[in-house]
């Protein structure tokens, strides 16, 4: 087990700048789910802990030891990659044993440990077959106990559910949170599915372009977005966000903030608008039926908005009016950095919108 | 009628490609089959049967049984060296920089000069008195070689004739078999803390085996069947010392009027090639590795 710290850490391929500087603690034995848009330098940051790119400058360190100079294999690092890189030419338990046996490790010992790890991913009966004949679910779990069978100090996992339906990665979620409780070690995992940082973090570090965009628990996270780019990415669908040059500058009591956001689901849909509350007159553009919640799709003067609703029945009419209480609203700064609605403190928006 | 015309129809399909194939392979095949059985002199009317006795002559001619002899040692040479060679080669310059693809363009360049040009660059280089090999080896104070010029090494000669020419495309056909491969099974390897040799033993020979398997028949088949460069450069001589079983069944053939005889060596051959073309085909159908 080891804390991950990253100390002044940036990478550039080539001119491209790709992480400008990173500082950042992976707490030990946390799972800690690095997530953020295509192309905003996680995977590229989970390699370097790896230790098959190197960093441009800055330094690594793994639990008290700086790692910069030590090769991939002797980090004490495993990983399951997305595409599982089970190698096709070996059976099941030879591409388990493979790293095992590089180490040096004795053949009954090596057959102890297989056992033992292939009982618990469930891989028995398929001992003796091949990659190319197992599902995509039956793979997943080699590439698990191959990293697992190591013994690591830290597991590191570069989306390994994408290649899965989405039951099988139900499923899988679970799985990995499971194993991560049994065994206690620091896993580091990689998705751009905020739905699986969610729910799977204990902690999620929301990366964009490079840089950290904040650290935390993902309920904190989800409550107290640091800025507007954590606001509108994390939570499906998104946060509302208004420019608040659309509305009537009578809206506001004290200062005026650039933007205002709110949950989706916070939006109260109804015929008649709310005399106390933020409230704008919409239409139904879409809806989208989930089962117990319903996804509203509506156009507003102030742009396109999402609603949810929790086992409520459908809203047949077109013409409505949308209300959020005052203590849902976040407002954003210039500089995008986000306030969160301060709980029963004066209220800074009043009234309708027309 | 119309069940006819089912079961018809897909030969009526078929029947312009079986026409072509059965004109030009299916028949001179059969026609040198049967002229292997008989003793004509391609101008005679008359094709006496002999039966067997062409056979038994081929058997009995050490002129014969020296040629299958220079034949296997010039394809046991040339295809195992090429191949290391071009294995070699391939993992040393399989990167993808400038300077590496100018490489590879060039060393294939050898495959797409005509033999004949090949055949007469390589007269000049390895002739014993004005050759440019002979200069080299004095320059470094080593003992000069008769190449060509001598019934021992003449063959060795042409062996390095046939590497030079087929290194290059067996470099780039292994190249391609090496980028077919992805770099995610190496990393996995690195983690796994495999040595570099292990990688290359335990990854990269297993996962290019289906490359190195065809490379290995084509180049057995195509060295079975040299005939140019020996044509130009020794005309099997000296002293028999480069005729193959090509080389044979031509002078045979076309030298002597022989026919018959010549064909019961092409027989011979295709019997050959054939065992390799099977052999190719059963271990294919073993060892092929897909993701």
């Amino acid at each position: 087990m080891a804390k991950i710290t990253f100390h002044n850490i940036t990478k550039k391929f080539g001119d491209e700048t790709v992480i400008p500087t990173m500082n950042m603690e992976i707490k030990d034995g946390s799972f800690t789910v690095l997530v953020g848009p295509s192309g905003c330098g996680k995977s590229t940051t989970l390699r370097m802990i790896a230790g098959l790119e190197k960093q441009s400058s800055g330094d690594i360190f793994i639990g008290d030891r700086c790692v910069n100079d030590i090769s991939a294999g002797k980090r004490d690092v495993a990983m399951v990659f997305q595409n599982y890189a089970l190698y096709p030419t070996m059976t099941v338990w030879g591409n388990i044993e493979f790293g095992l046996k590089n180490r040096k490790i004795p053949k009954y010992e090596r057959k102890q440990l297989i056992e033992e790890i292939t009982e618990i991913v469930g891989l028995t009966p398929y001992l003796h077959k091949k990659p190319q004949k197992l599902s995509g679910g039956q793979r997943q779990r080699v590439a698990l106990a191959r990293a697992m069978v190591k013994k690591p100090e830290v597991f590191i996992l570069d989306e390994p559910l994408s290649n899965l339906d989405a039951k099988l990665r139900h499923q899988m979620r679970a799985e990995l949170v499971q194993l991560h409780q049994r065994l206690g070690t620091t896993f580091v995992y990689v998705t751009h599915d905020q739905v699986e940082a969610m729910s799977m973090a204990d902690e999620i570090v929301l990366l964009d372009k490079g840089e950290v965009q904040q650290i935390a628990a993902p309920l904190t996270m989800y409550d107290y977005p640091k800025n507007l780019f954590t606001a509108q990415f994390i939570g499906t669908p998104p946060m509302n966000i208004i420019d608040t040059t659309m509305l009537p500058a009578a809206t506001w009591k004290k200062s005026i903030p650039t933007k205002i956001g709110f949950r989706p689901e916070k939006i109260m849909l109804a015929a008649q608008p709310s005399r106390l509350h933020f409230s704008l007159p919409c239409t139904v553009l879409a809806r989208e039926t989930l089962g117990t919640e319903i996804i509203y799709q509506l156009d507003t003067f102030a742009g396109t908005l999402f609603a949810k609703t929790f086992q409520q029945p459908i809203i047949n009419s077109k013409n409505l009016y949308l209300t959020v209480k005052e203590e849902d609203i976040y407002s954003f700064k210039k500089n995008n950095s986000c306030i969160a609605p301060p709980k029963g403190v004066e209220r800074e928006i009043k009234g309708i919108v027309q | 009628m119309n069940h006819l015309w089912m079961t018809l129809r897909p030969y009526t399909m078929i029947a312009p490609a079986l026409l072509v194939f059965l004109l030009f392979f299916i028949y001179p095949i059969g026609y040198m089959v049967y002229l292997s059985f008989h003793d004509w002199n391609f101008i005679s009317p008359d094709k006496n049967f002999v039966g067997m006795n062409n056979y038994r002559a081929l058997y009995d001619h050490p002129e014969f049984l020296q040629s299958v002899e220079n034949t296997v040692i010039f394809t046991l040479l040339s295809v195992v060296i090429t191949t290391v060679i071009a294995l070699l080669l391939a993992l040393w310059i399989n990167k993808p920089t400038k300077l590496y693809g100018f490489v590879q363009g060039a060393i294939f360049s050898p495959h797409i000069i005509s033999l004949v040009s090949i055949a007469m660059l390589w007269m000049w280089l390895m002739d014993p008195q004005y050759g440019l090999l002979n200069w080299l080896l004095e320059l470094f104070g080593l003992p000069q070689s008769e190449w060509l010029a001598s019934p021992d090494t003449a063959l060795y000669s042409l062996v390095i004739v046939a590497i030079w020419k087929s290194v290059g495309f067996n470099t780039l056909i292994l190249i391609a078999g090496l980028q077919s491969i992805p770099s995610y099974l190496y990393e996995a390897a690195e983690l796994d803390q495999s040595s570099t040799f292990t990688s290359f033993l335990k990854i990269t020979l297993p996962l290019i085996s289906p490359t190195l398997f065809f490379l290995v028949i084509i180049n057995v088949i195509s060295s079975f069947q040299v005939f140019e460069t020996i044509d130009i450069m020794t005309q099997g001589g000296p002293l028999n010392s480069t005729s193959t079983l090509v080389y044979f069944i031509y002078e045979y053939g076309f030298r002597f009027f022989q026919l018959g005889y010549a064909s019961a060596a092409g027989v011979v051959l295709l019997i050959v090639l054939s065992i390799f073309t099977v052999l190719y085909f059963l271990l294919v159908s073993r060892r092929v590795h897909y993701q």
